[in-house]
Parts: C-alpha cells; sequence; structure tokens
C-alpha cells in the first residue's frame, strides 16, 4: 500500500510547528497504525532526519499511552480500539492520511505528536480515589455484597484507560467523560459513597481549573472512546453534582 | 556459607512471617516524615510500596518513564489473581497456594517467601475491594472466581479480561490520593539511570528526564526498584514496547546480583507473528483455556492444506483433530502450567502441524464451549427443543459476556472472527521469573536498595502459574516492604537528608553523561531497532522455548558480535538535551545487549530443564523436562566482575523443609 | 464550597443551560397556542380572539410575571451560552488543521451557540416588530365596521365600532381616544372604557395581508421567507437542545429510542413547523 501521510511536527512546547508531507509505501494491511510509523521513523533515522515522536507503550490497547487524531478522529476511523490496535487495512492504497496530536489548551505538546497529559493525574490527585489506608485489617471482601448490576456498571466506567480521546474528539476539549468515569465508578459501589459528595466537587473543580471546556453532550466523546465508555456516566456525574451541591 | 544470605527467619513456615513482623523495628512517625525512600517504577509493585510507604508516612519519590503512572504494564495483565480466600469451598488454603505455586515454580523458589505470599494474598483482595476495585461478581453480589492453569481450584478473583488494569488503577488511585497530599511527589516520564551508593548504603539515584534530558540527581535513605521484567531482551514479547531492564541492570553492575537469569516464561496463549514489521505480540488471556480447547490437525496434508488456505478448521471433523494437551496430559488437559502448553504448541509445529502460513500456530477453539454453554441456557430458559442455531446463539452470548473484549481485540488485530472461526495462537515472551536476587526481606546484595514485583527473582521459581504476578506485586508493594524496609529504615532517623553534592553523586551523574554522550557520538547508520531485532532473533532462537549447549555457546558469540556493532554503527538521532526517544531506547538496548548475554551464560551453566527453562539435553523418554535435583536445586545468582563476559556465579541453596520435591505431572 | 460552584463550576452552568432552556420550550408552547388562533379562527371571531389573547397576555398579573421570567430565561441562557461559548473556545487554542466530527456527533450539536445567536437576533427583530409596537406605539384600535341599510334606499351606512375590555362594541365616532387605548366621551373627562390594540390586524398586515389603519408591508415576502428561516434554526437548535437539557440536570439520554430524545425531536419538528406555517398562511390566503 502506498499512502501520503501528513504529519503535525512542532520541535518543542514553543515551536509554531507546522504539516509536513512524507509519502510512505509498502505498507502492509497487517500492520498496526504504529508500526507503520516505525516503518516510517526507521526511514527517517536511516536517512538522517529526526524521527517523529509519538506517544506508546504497551500496543495492545490498555495502557492508554497512544494518542493520535488520524484523519480527523481521536484513534482514527475505526471504532472501540486505540491508535496501536488500528490497523492498515482500514485504509486504502494512495489514501491521505493527517495526523496530529491531540489539541486542547489542557494537554499541550510536547514534542510533534507528544502531549503532557500530567492534567488528567491532577484531575484524579484531587479526589478519585477511596480515602483506605494498606492494612491488613480491611474488612473481608465478602462482606459488602455488590449487587451485580451495580458492579459490572462500575467495572464499565472504570475500565477508562486515561488516553484522552475524549478531550481530543469533544468540539469543547471537555473532560467530563474521563472525570466521569471514575465519579461512576466509585458512586455506585458502597465503598466509595462516603466520599462521594467532596469527591464529585474536587474532581470537577480540578477539571475546571486545569482549562477543560464544558459539555455540550454532543456525544463525540462516546463514539471516540476506545472503551466505549457511556455518556450516562456523564448523566449521572450531573446528578452527583447537583445532590453534592445542595448538600 | 555463601555471600548470599537470606535472612529466612527460623521458626515454623505458617510461623515465619507473623513472628518476624512482631520482632521487626518500627519508625516511629514523626521520624518517618523525615525519611525519604525513592521507588522507581509505578506498576502493581512500585505503585503500591508508593501508596503503602507514604501513608505510613514516609516521604516518597516516585519514578515512572510513562507519562502516567497509571501507564505501567502491569495494566496489561488480563486474567486475574490469586488468593487463597477458599469462597468457592472447594478445598483452597494457604498451604495450597502455597504449594501449587512452589510446584508450578517447578521446586525453584524459596519456600518461606512462597508461604508469606500465599499468607498475604487474602489481604490484597480485601484492601482492593475495599479501594472500590470492581472484580467480577456473581448474582448475590459476592466476588466470582475462576480456575486458571496449573491449579484444580478455583481461587482466582478477576475483572473480565482486564483485572491487571483494575489492579493497577486501585494503586494508581491510592497512589493519586498521597501525591494530592503531597507525600509522593511523582516524577512521570523520568528514566532511572544509575543507583548512587554512598558509604556502601544506596542513597539516591540519577534520573534523566525525558522531556528536557536534563540528568537529575535525587537522593533518598533507600531505593526501591520496582521496574518489571526483561522480556524484551526478546525484541518481540508480550510486554509494552517501553518495558526494559535498565534499573535493574544498573543496580546489578553497582553490586545487586542477577538471578536466575534465564528462567523466561514463554505464554502459550498469544496472536501468532504476522510480520517482519510486527514491533510486539499481544497475549490472549490464559483464562480463555478455562473453555477453549486446543488443537491441530491429527494429519499431516490436512495441516498443509490448511497453511495453504485450501482448508479451513471448521472443515475438519472431530476425529480428524489433534486435542493435543487433552491427549498428552488427561487430568488437567487444557490448563496446564504455561511452560507445558508452549512447549507442546512447540513440538506440534516443530512437527509440522503448524496451522498458519508460517507454520508457527495452533487452534484455540470456542465451538463447543459456545454448543455447551447454549445447552446450558436453553435448560435454564426452559426452551423445549432449540435448534442447533438457537443453541449456538446462547451460548455465544454467554461466552460473550466471559470473553467479549479479548475477542473483540483479537479480531480488530487479525481481522478474523473468532466466534465462527477457531483462534490461531502461539506462544510468546510474557515474562521473566527471574530478576535481582533479593532477601527474605526484599533487599538486594546493595544496603537499603530493594527490588519488588517482576524486578526481583523470589518466588515463582522457574516457571509463574497464571494470576500470580499480580499477587506478587501487590502483595510485595503493600504487605511486605512496607514492613521490612521499616527495619532497615529505623538505623536513619538521625540521618537528616540526603546530600546530593557529594562525590559519590557527581560521579555517577558523569558516568550516566557520559555513556549517554558515547551512544550519540557512534553516529553510525543503523537505527537502535535494527540491533534490537537481531538481538531477539537470537535470543528466541538459541535461548527459547528450548536451548542446548551448542546453541547457548552460539548465542553467547552472537550477541557479543551484536554488541560490539552496535557500538561501532548505532545511530541514534538528536541531542541530549531534549525529547529523544531513540536515545531513551538505545540506552536500553545497550542494557539488553549485555543481559542476553548473561542470560545465556545462566542458561549454558543450569544443565537441567525445569520450568520456563527447557535444555534439550534433559528430558524424560516422554520429551518432559527432567530437572536435576541433586546439582542444581539452588538459585544462580550472578555478579557483576566488572565484565560483562565474565560474572561470578553465587549459589543459594533451595532448602525444602516442607514438601517433598517430585518430578512434576500434570497427566 | 458548594455555594461559589452555583454559578461558577462548568457543570452548574450547564444546570441553568439545561433550566432556562427547558423553560423556555414551556413558553414556546404557551406562545404558539397563542398564534394558532391566527390561522385556525378566522373572520371578526379570529381577530377578537387573538386581540382579547394579547391583550391577557399583557395584563394579567401571572402572566406578566412569566413574561419576567421569559426575559430572564432567554437573557440568562444567552449570557450563560456566550461564557460557555468563549470557555470552550479557550480549551482549544489551536484547531486541528483536519478535522471529521461528522464522524461522531450531530450537525447541530455543535453549532448551538450559532444557532442560538441567530435565535436570539431573531427575538429582538421580533419583538421590535410586534412587542415593542404592541407595548409603545400607538397602533389602531380593534375596530369592527358594520353596515346599517338604509331604509329610505340609497347608499348602507358604515358604523364604525370599537371592541372594549368588557366585551361590548360601541360607536367609534362618540369617543375620542386618549392614552392609546381608552375611550372617552368626546368633550368630557369621562372615561367610558378601554379598547384593544389590535395586534391582529398588526401581524396581519406584517404578513402582506391589507388591514385598514395599517401600512401595507411591501416586504412581506421576505418577512415571511426569514420568519421561517428563523423557525428553522431554532428547530435545529432544539433538535440537540431538548435532549440535551435533560442530559445536563442528570437524566440520562444517550441512546436514539430513548423517549427523551424521540421527543425532542418531536418537539423539534412540530413547535417551529407549526410556527413557520402561520405567517405562510397568512401571506397566501
Amino acid at each position: 500500500m502506498k499512502l501520503t501521510l501528513k504529519i503535525w511536527r512542532q520541535k518543542g512546547p514553543n515551536d509554531k510547528g507546522q504539516m509536513v508531507t512524507y509519502p510512505i509505501d509498502n505498507i502492509d494491511g497487517d500492520m498496526s497504525f504504529l508500526e507503520m510509523m516505525d516503518v516510517l521513523n526507521n526511514q527517517l533515522i536511516e536517512s538522517g532526519d529526526d524521527p517523529i515522536a509519538f506517544d506508546h507503550d504497551c500496543r495492545e490497547g490498555i495502557c492508554g499511552m497512544c494518542s493520535l487524531y488520524i484523519n480527523g478522529e481521536a484513534h482514527g476511523p475505526d471504532r472501540g480500539v486505540t491508535t496501536c490496535q488500528l490497523h492498515m487495512r482500514k485504509f486504502s492504497d494512495g489514501e491521505t492520511i493527517y495526523i496530529e496530536p491531540w489539541r486542547a489548551k489542557a494537554f499541550p505538546v510536547i514534542k510533534d505528536l507528544v502531549v503532557d497529559r500530567s492534567s488528567f493525574d491532577r484531575i484524579m490527585a484531587s479526589g478519585g480515589f477511596v480515602s483506605v489506608n494498606t492494612s491488613g485489617n480491611t474488612v473481608d471482601a465478602n462482606a459488602i455484597p455488590v449487587p451485580k448490576a451495580d458492579a459490572d456498571n462500575a467495572f464499565e466506567a472504570a475500565t477508562c484507560i486515561g488516553c484522552g480521546a475524549c478531550v481530543a474528539s469533544c468540539k469543547n476539549a471537555s473532560a467530563m467523560l474521563f472525570v466521569s468515569a471514575k465519579v461512576s465508578q466509585l458512586a455506585l459501589l458502597p465503598q466509595g459513597q462516603v466520599e462521594a459528595a467532596d469527591r464529585v466537587l474536587n474532581m470537577v473543580k480540578t477539571m475546571d481549573e486545569e482549562g477543560f471546556g464544558n459539555c455540550t453532550n454532543t456525544g463525540a466523546c462516546e463514539v471516540e472512546c476506545p472503551k466505549g465508555i457511556s455518556l450516562e456516566n456523564i448523566a449521572r456525574m450531573n446528578r452527583e453534582y447537583m445532590s453534592a451541591m445542595v448538600k | 556459607m555463601s555471600v548470599l544470605d537470606s535472612k529466612i527467619p527460623a521458626g515454623s513456615l505458617d510461623r515465619k512471617w507473623s513472628d518476624y513482623k512482631n520482632k521487626i523495628r518500627l519508625v516511629n512517625p514523626a521520624n518517618k516524615r523525615s525519611i525519604d525512600v525513592i521507588v522507581v517504577g509505578t506498576g502493581l509493585a512500585g505503585g503500591s510500596a508508593s501508596a503503602a510507604l507514604a501513608e505510613l508516612g514516609y516521604s516518597v519519590k516516585a519514578f515512572c518513564f510513562q507519562d502516567s503512572p497509571r501507564r505501567a504494564h502491569s495494566i496489561a495483565a488480563q486474567g486475574g489473581i490469586n488468593a487463597a480466600k477458599n469462597y468457592q469451598g472447594d478445598g483452597d488454603s494457604t498451604f495450597r497456594l502455597f504449594y501449587d505455586t512452589i510446584k508450578g515454580g517447578d521446586y525453584r523458589s524459596r519456600e518461606a517467601n512462597v508461604y508469606r505470599l500465599a499468607e498475604v494474598s487474602a489481604n490484597i483482595i480485601d484492601q482492593c475491594v475495599a479501594q472500590g476495585v470492581p472484580f467480577a461478581r456473581d448474582y448475590g453480589g459476592l466476588l466470582d472466581n475462576r480456575s486458571f492453569g496449573g491449579v484444580q481450584v478455583s481461587r482466582t478473583f478477576y475483572a473480565k479480561g482486564q483485572t491487571g488494569q483494575q489492579l493497577l488503577l486501585g494503586a494508581y488511585s491510592a497512589m493519586s490520593r498521597q501525591i494530592g497530599k503531597g507525600k509522593i511527589k511523582m516524577h512521570t516520564r523520568h528514566e532511572m539511570l544509575d543507583l548512587v551508593i554512598v558509604d556502601g548504603k544506596a542513597r539516591g539515584i540519577i534520573a534523566r528526564n525525558l522531556v528536557t534530558g536534563e540528568i537529575e540527581r535525587h537522593s533518598a535513605h533507600a531505593v526501591v526498584i520496582a521496574s518489571g521484567g526483561y522480556g524484551n531482551v526478546f525484541f518481540l514479547s508480550t510486554n509494552a514496547m517501553g518495558s526494559n531492564v535498565t534499573a535493574a541492570w544498573r543496580i546489578h553492575k553497582k553490586g545487586a546480583h542477577f538471578a536466575n537469569p534465564c528462567f523466561t516464561q514463554i505464554h502459550p496463549t498469544c496472536i501468532p507473528v504476522s510480520g517482519d514489521h510486527q514491533s510486539k505480540l499481544t497475549l490472549m488471556s490464559e483464562s480463555l483455556r478455562n473453555d477453549g480447547r486446543i488443537w491441530v490437525p491429527k494429519h499431516m496434508e490436512d495441516a498443509e492444506k490448511i497453511r495453504t488456505g485450501k482448508m479451513k478448521p471448521t472443515d475438519l471433523t472431530e476425529e480428524n483433530r489433534d486435542y493435543y494437551l487433552e491427549r498428552r496430559y488427561p487430568s488437567f488437559g487444557n490448563l496446564v502450567p504455561r511452560d507445558v502448553a508452549s512447549r507442546a504448541a512447540k513440538e506440534r509445529c516443530d512437527a509440522g502441524f503448524g496451522v498458519n502460513a508460517t507454520g508457527e500456530a495452533v487452534y484455540l477453539d470456542f465451538a463447543s464451549a459456545i454448543m455447551r454453554y447454549g445447552k446450558e441456557q436453553a435448560n435454564i430458559q426452559h426452551l423445549e427443543n432449540p435448534t442447533e442455531s438457537d443453541i449456538y446463539k446462547l451460548g455465544r452470548d454467554v461466552v460473550e459476556a466471559k470473553y467479549g473484549n479479548l475477542f473483540q481485540m483479537y479480531y480488530k488485530i487479525t481481522d478474523d472472527n473468532p466466534y465462527e472461526t477457531p483462534m490461531k495462537i502461539y506462544p510468546a515472551v510474557h515474562y521473566t521469573m527471574g530478576g535481582i536476587w533479593v532477601d527474605y526481606n526484599l533487599m538486594s546484595a546493595i544496603q537499603g536498595c530493594y527490588v519488588t514485583g517482576e524486578a526481583n527473582f523470589s518466588d515463582h521459581g522457574a516457571n509463574r502459574l497464571g494470576a500470580s504476578a499480580l499477587m506478587q506485586g501487590l502483595a510485595d508493594g503493600y504487605f511486605v516492604l512496607p514492613y521490612t524496609i521499616g527495619d532497615y529504615l529505623a538505623d536513619d532517623i538521625r540521618t537528616g537528608t540526603i546530600s546530593i553534592d557529594s562525590p559519590e553523586f557527581i560521579e555517577a551523574e558523569n558516568q550516566v553523561r557520559s555513556q549517554l554522550e558515547k551512544l550519540l557520538n557512534i553516529q553510525g547508520t543503523k537505527s537502535v531497532d535494527y540491533f534490537h531485532k537481531r538481538l531477539g532473533k537470537v535470543m528466541w532462537d538459541k535461548v527459547g522455548m528450548a536451548r542446548n549447549t551448542q546453541g547457548l555457546n552460539e548465542a553467547i558469540a552472537e550477541i557479543q558480535e551484536i554488541r560490539n556493532e552496535f557500538y561501532q554503527n548505532v545511530r541514534v538521532t538528536g541531542k541530549m538535551n531534549e525529547f529523544n526517544p531513540e536515545l531513551e531506547k538505545a540506552s536500553r538496548v545497550a542494557d539488553f545487549l549485555e543481559l542476553g548475554e548473561l542470560m545465556a551464560i545462566d542458561a549454558l551453566n543450569r544443565a537441567e530443564s525445569c520450568g520456563g527453562h527447557f535444555r534439550e539435553e534433559s528430558q524424560t523418554e516422554e520429551g518432559e523436562a527432567l530437572r536435576d535435583d541433586d546439582n542444581y536445586a539452588y538459585v544462580a545468582a550472578w555478579e557483576y566482575s566488572g565484565d560483562v563476559t565474565k560474572p561470578n556465579l553465587h549459589k543459594e541453596d533451595l532448602v525444602y523443609e516442607n514438601i517433598k520435591l517430585v518430578q512434576r505431572s500434570y497427566k | 464550597m458548594s455555594k461559589s460552584a452555583i454559578l461558577s463550576s462548568s457543570i452548574a452552568k450547564k444546570y441553568w443551560m439545561a433550566l432556562t432552556g427547558l423553560f423556555l420550550c414551556l413558553f414556546l408552547v404557551g406562545h404558539l397556542i397563542g398564534n394558532l388562533q391566527l390561522i385556525f379562527i378566522t373572520g371578526e371571531e379570529g381577530k377578537r380572539a387573538f386581540n382579547e389573547y394579547a391583550h391577557f397576555m399583557t395584563h394579567n398579573p401571572a402572566i406578566k410575571a412569566l413574561s419576567y421570567l421569559t426575559y430572564f430565561s432567554i437573557i440568562f441562557h444567552s449570557i450563560d451560552g456566550i461564557m460557555l461559548a468563549i470557555k470552550n473556545k479557550k480549551a482549544r487554542p489551536q484547531n486541528y488543521a483536519y478535522n471529521n466530527p461528522g464522524a461522531n456527533s450531530s450537525t447541530p450539536s455543535r453549532y448551538m451557540a450559532v444557532l442560538g445567536t441567530l435565535i436570539l437576533v431573531f427575538i429582538c427583530t421580533h419583538m421590535a416588530n410586534f412587542w415593542g409596537k404592541m407595548h409603545f406605539d400607538t397602533i389602531p384600535l380593534h375596530t369592527k365596521t358594520i353596515e346599517i341599510p338604509n331604509e329610505m334606499g340609497g347608499e348602507a351606512q358604515k358604523v364604525e365600532l370599537y371592541l372594549t375590555t368588557k366585551g361590548d362594541y360601541v360607536a367609534a365616532q362618540q369617543f375620542e381616544v386618549r392614552n392609546e387605548t381608552e375611550f372617552y366621551v368626546k368633550d368630557l373627562d369621562l372615561k367610558m372604557g378601554e379598547g384593544y390594540k389590535d395586534l391582529h390586524g398588526l401581524v396581519m398586515s406584517f404578513f402582506g395581508q391589507n388591514k385598514p389603519g395599517f401600512d401595507k408591508n411591501d416586504l412581506a415576502p421576505f418577512a415571511v421567507i426569514l420568519y421561517m428561516l428563523a423557525m428553522a434554526t431554532l428547530g435545529f437548535h432544539l433538535w440537540h437542545g431538548f435532549s440535551s437539557a435533560f442530559q445536563s440536570v442528570g437524566v440520562r439520554v444517550s441512546s436514539y429510542k430513548h423517549p427523551i430524545e424521540i421527543a425532542g425531536k418531536v418537539f423539534s419538528v412540530v413547535v417551529p413547523g407549526l410556527f413557520a406555517i402561520i405567517p405562510l398562511i397568512i401571506y397566501l390566503f
């Protein structure tokens, strides 16, 4: 397969950056998108150019490190996958592919396609936990039965990988899906309910301070989320926030 | 006595840990505040250790090379975590978990460590549930369990196929709480490049800020290495692209012993290699073997037809299939331990029965599971005379609920629908049982330098059972290290902050800097990946699933050659003081090129077969691994001698007081 | 901290958007019912019904209170919306070189601020054309002309009557109108009653009909078209806004099969659609 790649190059946080065109040939449909990037980088290195920096790690769709905006969509045109699981068979010979970093004020570009997502960590540090210390004396795990439906819903919310595709896809660069996934997970479980009110207030406050936009309920985040995190979580967070506010 | 003092406490096996904990020295809360601990790595072992130490009051400085602690590769663990809870009432107990783990490890792990692991396993589940980890539950609201390879009870707790993710996010949230409080200072996108030893004690690290490229000095009263395993020495493995041996290797070169480096786990159920472009391999959870049946065609001509695409697997009738695990190991069947399953797959493929174009794949088939579950559902729903397709549909739904995400992953990667055609799988490098030698306190041979999780060698012997890695990482981090490190730090309550301006820090920093500059200045013609791939091929072919004297000797020579060429001809682009992923890779591959040789040396030294280490010279008539307990019931701990080609071997004899060593049998 | 969040937090801002938006939906229903009288009741009866309705809407104290709430909602919804839009714009300082949002979201959902601004412009002109004239301008009163046949033969005599708020008609020539709507006995300071401003006539003539006392609107075809475009804009705004409001206040609306989602789609088509056909019918018939 022969492709034309238009890739965002930016030397550092203060560089202006621009789209640069790279032709590439001999791409196999069984390659993952990142393997295609590897091929390009090896060519760049061997011709003495600076390879393209992009984030990636586990390459099996779970670490949330990879983060490319491909042809106008987070993680590319396929559904339910991260960029590392996107395969080149989804593209056709001769196609032009645009590759850009996540764009959001809260995700500043570090280099090329690499962005700084530490704002997510700061949101988590403001309340994304249950305040329980490690000890050998916590109650027996089966002492608190959790209805299966609640446990399953909490699990679904907890599968968020923190990749930031929701922010990247949202026209407002809103982090509501990410934040609501954690708020929901812990609000659904009895262990998390004790701190539920403080948690939602603090996490939303930090989210706002980090410069994410608001939710317009366009639903783009849900569509582009590689883990299919549901908008229901956002509705639940809205409820949680309301009840926390009037408390 | 050898130089290796394992410091195993005296007393009966089941009392050792509790008695030891009662006598261990403590540090009072006020003093803990003035004690710094560095933790390198934020996976299950490092993340849990950071959180637990910070909760206790220590000032923790945590480091990870990823952009967030949540991304450590523990997140990719799928199947589950073992714990001796006996919730299913199927006869499980601490002793049985201990015994299964020792046996699964082919009698090459330390009794006392493994018993302690089994003992604290139940606490892990309680702790994780308290943190809000959403484990799978049954309709009564209680925790569900499943079974894993090498055991005959259901003791594995799970969260669909994402147990590692859920546990890691639990540890990450515990860390986040401490980061918010300022008790953990988190350094993301930092890579540890050296350990600093002052007056014989580990007192800090040199780390590179991967964003700015700055070389930084960080001091502490103790250093914990939780940097994971070194499977990426094979280039292709199920490890993350960034997983590396650097932290462990650098402390090895500073005096820590590397134990049993040749013990590598080859996981039987991975998606086969599809081409030269492949950058990594993807694991399909071992839990699939609960329901999937593994087979190859019985007749060579069918295998050939399948390989060339002239026949489909679904065309083969039952009698023309060879369910070789069920045939060879009737009592454990498809649930034999990983090493056994992997070798059996290799044996069939080597014999010419492989089922993909490269001849390196076997089938994992869910057809009969789908029909079995379908019938069960039809009964539950009181369907009378359901048609085949009704049953198939019902069964498919059950399988989807259990393994849906794994099937989806398989489909996305291979473009084959596993509900309709059997999955193709092949063994791949997955986990490394070997690692830095530690004593009972998890301290390496360097005073104050602790090693936890996959980075150490201690609990899995020569083969790890499924769902035990998560257990070990969290046991070390939550329930072992926080106690044992206090005993050591009790001496440091008056030490005060460690200066980063001492000659030792300056010297270490200069060394790191010159090593990186050396790599940048080679300016050869080949990329880092080129050398990494070559190394990987040698390792896989000659230090992989089956090893022999000749191959290992060749491997040693070839690795040396690749290493020499690397230092003459590698091209590392970019500069030192910038975000430079190529430089990171080069520095990691440089360490793999040394470690690879040590693995071959260790494999050569161990002229027996055990667990994941299969020496062709040492097998039974039936082709099973043959241990040599008389000569090799020891831990091979290698000390850096100043020359990577000539490490010094120290042996820690493995003494079994509570169980009898027998030849493993899963028949 | 919870109290300060009521206005400033992103989620609370969305509550206000949702609540004011839903209230305005209610207002639309009320307004529509009133407007439908323009086409469903014809002749003097229709004229009378509409003018009485208009009078009721501007004079009833309870309705007045509601109307203030409506003004407030419009203003708040606008200001809050603008503030949200500004913050949202700031959240992505640099746009994508190539974006394909159509793949993951509906078009109206991405242009709520633009649609809302257009609607606000419409509301301003709409109020200037009708509400403002009704409140501040002197416009003809509701009159009715009857013919008294000349029994002597010859031409019938035309008599102009005023409709009073008491519901009866009085002969126009006996009175003079002061303060726009009050009837005084000619040359005496004696107030005999009050009339209705002829909003019906205002509307009819605005959309192209010839009504005595009103100037013919030469631009009526454009008025009709612009009005219909404005209603289309409103429809698109509601297409997303109606169900979105429920999501914002925590009622899950994420699937196309959800009753609220369906109700929202129906509402966004039917209500603006009915509004839109009224001027068309007036113009054509």
